[in-house]
């Protein structure tokens, strides 16, 4: 991200981090302790809010600042759900409906979710892997009330949840809303995906930052460990390794930060995520590979904080639509407006 | 602390996008009038075409008005540079010149040559080439040895360049060529950059055809060929002094993405509006780098504009760029339709050859202008690796 945009909410978001995000936290989060501390400071600085304007009690930060704000959550591997309550805020924002305090996630984050509000007001339907289902105080659901869409917000009292965990340790639960009565619920002007495109461009972004990070960790490993007589650094095979890391890196930030422009408050590009996510998520998986590889079986342990990252990238990859179903929606995109149209539509998409 | 590499986004004004509709409108018209073929794919040579295009004012863009230039800025002529490479319009009788020697000349040039040379490159009326690698010397530049001996009024020069790309067809060449040994502290001194004029007595053009059965390189011989004082470029033997520039220049356009995009166009062409969800995945994916990478050049552009010289930034778009490239070929092969009996239409026909000149042509994108492995050398520095 330039450094022109508003840099006091980055710098804050970072030195919370920085303070209270920490290997033991992460690893504690694995086993279910809840981040108190971290999750504390991060409300009472309004970040998990940032998308909620100021006319519905939020922060009214850009769209910009919050996909700044993820990027630093990516590199700190933080465990606690700042991403989901932001997308949760955005879209109760869309419906006109005042963001709870508290943590927050949203459903359904499947492609075929269908949760449905039937007359009575009562949902019914189940959503899988949620992420952070369990810590909820509420949930922003994506609903169908008499076939149009609708935004519930819905009260954790009387949610069914049972508890699974991603590849990185974090929850994935399955909730059921069978009976639930919500809190509140607004129509929305919404495509059915909105939540699958805005959770792709944030799932981007996150990549990106925990990108940044492994790349960091694997030069400083490199610069460190000796063998031969020599740090690790001057062997050519590991330099173009690392190279091809960077590579990878500034790759996936680029396309993280055009999916970033292409949100604002009311449209959510679906080109640039579907680029962001093809090319983040591919980057995912060739740069985890390469960080592996460098450092050698330490990086293979638990003690070693390598996989923090890894394996939220190897998580994140897969979460609201992975690489081929993304590159799949692109390649349709560009079929349909033909030959001759693929170059303007890259000069328009990048 | 932060080790990646940044890559912000240029935004491009309002100019530069009316700019792009000229470029494609004026691409129409040449298409329509015959001038070149847009389905062709290779981009070529043609001395008519390039002085169009300077006519356009699109060559020396950013060149002082006084060497006629434009003073324009380095993002309008990213954004010529792009519509002109994507449409494979034939720039190579100017490239060269444009994106490399024109600048060397600007900055480096005595005021003679500047007044003499540039006006006529930016008219489209100059062809050049580069005579960097010799038979012992490719990746290892400054073991050139190729020699350049003072003499009155000049130097007389001995020896051969290879590889060189268009040197059978160049006005003019910038050479590297050794005045001094290196020395113990430093391995780059002792080379000298040089403006060569092609048809010079004692220079000899031999050509190298490649596995594709094109003319692009050439064998350059030079037996005693003199050079007045006035072509010397730089200070002797500060060749590496001046050399760091070109390299973002050189290194970070799409001219490093897009020599094979015409295999992907055609697939696109002959897939259909509605493909099979396989094609269309594949189809998706290449897509999803192609835009990344153009991001990431126009981002190289933008710094550009800045002031900045970012070469290690360069060199990472260049070694992604070239690597797609080179890829793309392959990965097209495997997405298009089955060899058939059936009668096969223009579009066929179109793809067929698109697919095979490009396969033919991958070896080589990885390895003109910086290999691989010495692009990957400089980004490992600039990682503070080496």
């Amino acid at each position: 991200m330039s450094d022109n945009i508003d840099n006091i909410i980055v710098d804050t978001a970072t030195r919370i981090f920085q303070d209270l995000c920490e290997p033991a936290t992460i690893n504690n989060a694995e086993t279910g302790v809840w981040p108190k501390a971290l999750w504390d400071a991060l409300e009472e600085s309004g970040l998990p809010l940032a998308w909620v304007p100021e006319a519905l009690g939020g922060p009214g930060a850009t769209m910009a600042d919050g996909f700044a704000v993820l990027r630093a959550a990516g590199r700190f591997a933080v465990p606690a759900p700042l991403a989901e309550t932001l997308m949760a805020g955005w879209l109760l924002a869309r419906a006109g409906i005042t963001a709870p305090a508290g943590a927050m996630t949203l459903a359904p984050v499947h492609a075929d979710g269908h949760i449905t509000l039937d007359r009575e007001g009562r949902l019914s339907g189940r959503a899988r892997r949620v992420p952070f289902a369990r810590n909820a105080g509420h949930f922003a659901v994506l609903v169908r009330r008499g076939g149009v869409p609708a935004v519930a917000l819905v009260a954790d009292a009387g949610v069914a949840v049972s508890h699974q965990q991603s590849l990185s340790g974090e929850p994935r639960d399955t909730v059921s809303f069978d009976g639930v009565v919500p809190e509140t619920v607004a129509p929305v002007e919404l495509d059915e995906d909105v939540i699958q495109r805005l959770g792709a461009a944030v799932r981007s972004q996150q990549m990106a930052g925990a990108l940044e990070k492994i790349l960091e960790q694997s030069v400083q490993w490199a610069l460190d460990r000796s063998q031969f007589g020599r740090p690790i650094a001057k062997f050519q095979a590991v330099q173009h390794n690392l190279a091809a890391l960077a590579g990878e890196v500034a790759a996936a930030g680029a396309a993280a930060d055009l999916a970033a422009e292409a949100c604002t408050g009311t449209e959510i590009g679906t080109a640039e995520i579907a680029i962001a996510k093809v090319r983040a998520g591919e980057a995912a998986g060739s740069g985890a590979a390469i960080a592996h590889q460098v450092h050698g079986a330490m990086g293979f342990t638990y003690e070693h904080t390598l996989h923090h990252a890894t394996r939220r990238l190897w998580a994140w990859r897969e979460e609201f639509g992975n690489e081929a179903v993304w590159a799949t929606r692109l390649g349709r995109m560009v079929a349909e407006r033909g030959a001759d149209q693929l170059w303007p539509f890259i000069t328009e998409a990048s | 602390m932060s080790t990646s590499f940044r890559f912000d986004p240029a935004e491009l004004p309002p100019a530069a996008e009316e700019l792009r509709q000229e470029v494609r409108a004026f691409l129409r018209q040449e298409a329509e009038a015959g001038t070149y073929s847009p389905h062709d794919g290779k981009g070529g040579f043609s001395r008519e075409f390039s002085r169009k295009v300077g006519a356009r004012g699109w060559i020396g863009m950013t060149w002082p008005k006084k060497y006629g230039g434009h003073e324009r800025s380095q993002l309008e002529r990213y954004v010529v540079t792009e519509e002109l490479l994507a449409a494979h319009a034939p720039t190579r009788a100017h490239s060269t010149a444009d994106r490399q020697s024109g600048p060397v000349i600007l900055r480096y040039g005595q005021e003679e040559v500047r007044q003499r040379i540039l006006p006529r490159i930016a008219a489209g009326e100059l062809c050049f080439c580069i005579g960097l690698s010799e038979p012992n010397s490719g990746s290892d530049v400054f073991a050139a040895s190729t020699r350049a001996t003072k003499t009155d009024g000049g130097w007389l020069v001995n020896g051969r360049k290879i590889w060189t790309s268009n040197a059978h067809q160049a006005d003019y060449m910038i050479a590297l060529l050794r005045t001094s040994p290196p020395t113990k502290e430093n391995r780059r001194h002792g080379l000298t950059q040089f403006l060569v004029e092609m048809k010079t007595p004692g220079i000899t053009t031999r050509p190298i055809i490649n596995l594709v059965g094109g003319h692009d390189f050439n064998e350059v011989v030079f037996d005693d060929a003199f050079l007045p004082d006035s072509h010397l470029i730089g200070e002797v033997d500060m060749a590496w002094k001046q050399a760091t520039d070109e390299l973002a220049y050189e290194r970070s356009g799409p001219d490093r993405w897009i020599e094979t995009l015409a295999a992907l166009t055609e697939l696109v062409r002959v897939a259909g509006e509605e493909p099979s969800e396989r094609m269309a995945e594949g189809i998706g994916r290449q897509i999803a780098h192609l835009a990344t990478l153009r991001r990431m050049s126009l981002s190289v552009a933008g710094m550009l504009q800045a002031g900045k010289t970012p070469a290690v930034e360069a060199a990472v778009v260049k070694d992604l760029g070239t690597n797609f490239e080179q890829a793309l070929p392959d990965k097209v092969r495997l997405l298009a339709p089955p060899p058939s009996d059936a009668q096969p239409d223009a579009n066929d026909d179109r793809f067929e050859e698109a697919l095979r000149y490009t396969t033919l042509i991958a070896p080589k994108l990885t390895i003109q202008g910086g290999t691989r492995e010495v692009l990957r050398g400089i980004i490992a520095r600039g990682l503070g690796l080496r």
